[in-house]
């Protein structure tokens, strides 16, 4: 058995991020065999109107708090929770305090997967207007994991990309298209 | 972040609190309660060594550490679709019962309790209802039992409780006096708030109604299950339970016990037979 370069793909995206993220996830085949963890930012108490427009495109669903964390299946992190991993592979909600502003924060979901796959994780940040998820794509690098932005020149709002670049600049500078190419690099046939 | 701390470390923590303290956490979800013992050893500025001997030899740093470790965070009408739900689904029922008894399991500081003590108003049923409020940790169980609500909130929680479908004028269930919003006495005189401990206390009393919306989030699998048993043995007949909405009973082997009256908004109810 050949071994996928990667346990987990975490993505994180605020505003500007929806069209890239439909983009992106309708170019993963649908076996996609490592799993693939969304966060957006997303407005508190009122009905989910993304998880339908990005669930009518694929696969994508909201995990329940416990449930085990399966390749093949894309998440989306639910409305109002933080969006933990544990040790053993299964997601926790969490409904503490918003981090960066934000619940779910991108940071959060971030660290968790830093801390649980290590060198295994991919992180991912895309277009958005605050700095969320810049910790998180650093302490994924520092743990040996890779960590990819948006490049800021063709994102619709660069604030994102570019706050984690300033907090390390190895993180990788991509397109859309090479984010893609990336994704599908991981995968070993 | 590099000195995060590891898998080990943290059950020395929580092994040392457990002796010391006779808190339990050590079925807690790792990952929520590493990542708040993270954050309090940041906030705290201590190493893990310090925080130890802090431990050992100072109670107000462990009860500093409680609040920081435990999660507080309520609103009141948070979800409204779920109150919604409530006010046409559940509460019609409850109406059957001559003494409605509704249990608010890890209720924190009280918001949702009143929430809840609104809606039976305005079905007309607080009268005859007892509203059990209890949590884990007793600076909580205080500061509900004041009923002081920071009143900047009251705006999002006004909104909130229209989206509830609240037939009054929310502002008539409170008083404001400076900063703060002082719950009425007509709502409190039907809550009775007290501590009990999930993981270690016993059935108290046996409810219609039960809502635990979002505390067995922080809990491992294993002890969600001894919970909903808990919860399981606390009911009447035909009783209900409340979860929050990324909550199942997936993983409880009483999950056969219950059929699902509100999926989206995950309110159960004890079949009869069961």
């Amino acid at each position: 058995m050949h071994k996928n370069s990667a346990a987990v793909v975490v993505i994180g995206g605020s505003s500007g991020s929806i069209p890239v993220l439909m983009q992106i996830i309708s170019a993963l085949p649908a076996a996609y065999p490592i799993p693939v963890i969304i966060v957006t930012h997303r407005l508190r108490n009122v009905a989910s109107d993304l998880a339908e427009v990005i669930s009518a495109l694929h696969r994508v669903h909201e995990p329940e708090d416990k449930e085990p964390i399966q390749a093949g299946h894309i998440y989306l992190a639910p409305q109002n929770y933080h969006l933990l991993i544990e040790n053993d592979n299964t997601f926790s909600m969490d409904y503490s305090e918003p981090v960066n502003y934000s619940r779910p924060s991108i940071d959060v979901t971030f660290l968790c997967a830093a801390s649980v796959y290590r060198e295994n994780a991919v992180g991912i940040l895309l277009s958005g207007a605050n700095k969320d998820g810049a910790e998180g794509l650093d302490v994924i690098l520092r743990k040996g994991g890779r960590a990819v932005v948006q490049d800021p020149a063709c994102s619709q709002y660069p604030i994102m990309p570019l706050e984690a670049i300033k907090k390390n600049n190895k993180v990788e500078i991509q397109d859309v298209k090479t984010i893609v190419d990336t994704l599908l690099g991981l995968i070993k046939l | 972040m590099d000195q995060e701390i590891t898998s080990e470390q943290l059950k020395e923590v929580l092994q040392l609190v457990k002796v010391l303290y006779g808190y339990d956490f050590s079925q807690y979800s790792e990952a929520s309660i590493k990542r708040r013992l993270d954050r309090f050893k940041q906030m705290a500025k201590v190493s893990l060594s310090d925080l130890k001997y802090h431990l050992a030899n100072d109670k107000s740093f462990f009860f500093w550490l409680l609040e920081s470790v435990t999660v507080n965070v309520t609103e009141m009408f948070r979800d409204p679709t779920f109150y919604k739900a409530l006010v046409h689904e559940v509460i019609p029922l409850l109406d059957t019962y001559p003494l409605i008894k509704i249990w608010h399991a890890g209720c924190s500081t009280g918001e949702e309790a009143y929430s809840m003590a609104i809606l039976l108003q305005e079905a007309g049923l607080l009268d005859r209802t007892r509203i059990y409020a209890t949590d884990i940790n007793m600076a909580n169980i205080e500061k509900a039992a004041s009923g002081i609500i920071p009143l900047d909130k009251m705006k999002e929680y006004t909104t909130n409780y229209q989206k509830a479908g609240g037939r009054g004028d929310f502002s008539d269930y409170y008083s404001a006096r400076y900063n703060n919003a002082i719950i009425s006495k007509e709502l409190k005189k039907n809550i009775l708030f007290s501590q009990h401990n999930l993981v270690v206390d016993e059935v108290f009393n046996e409810f219609q109604l039960i809502c635990c919306r979002n505390v067995m989030i922080y809990f491992n699998r294993e002890l969600q299950s001894r919970v909903i048993d808990l919860f399981y043995r606390s009911m009447s007949p035909l009783g209900f339970l409340a979860l929050g909405t990324k909550e199942s009973l997936l993983f409880s082997d009483k999950s056969a016990k219950f059929e699902v009256i509100n999926n989206i908004n995950k309110i159960f109810r004890l079949k009869a037979n069961a």
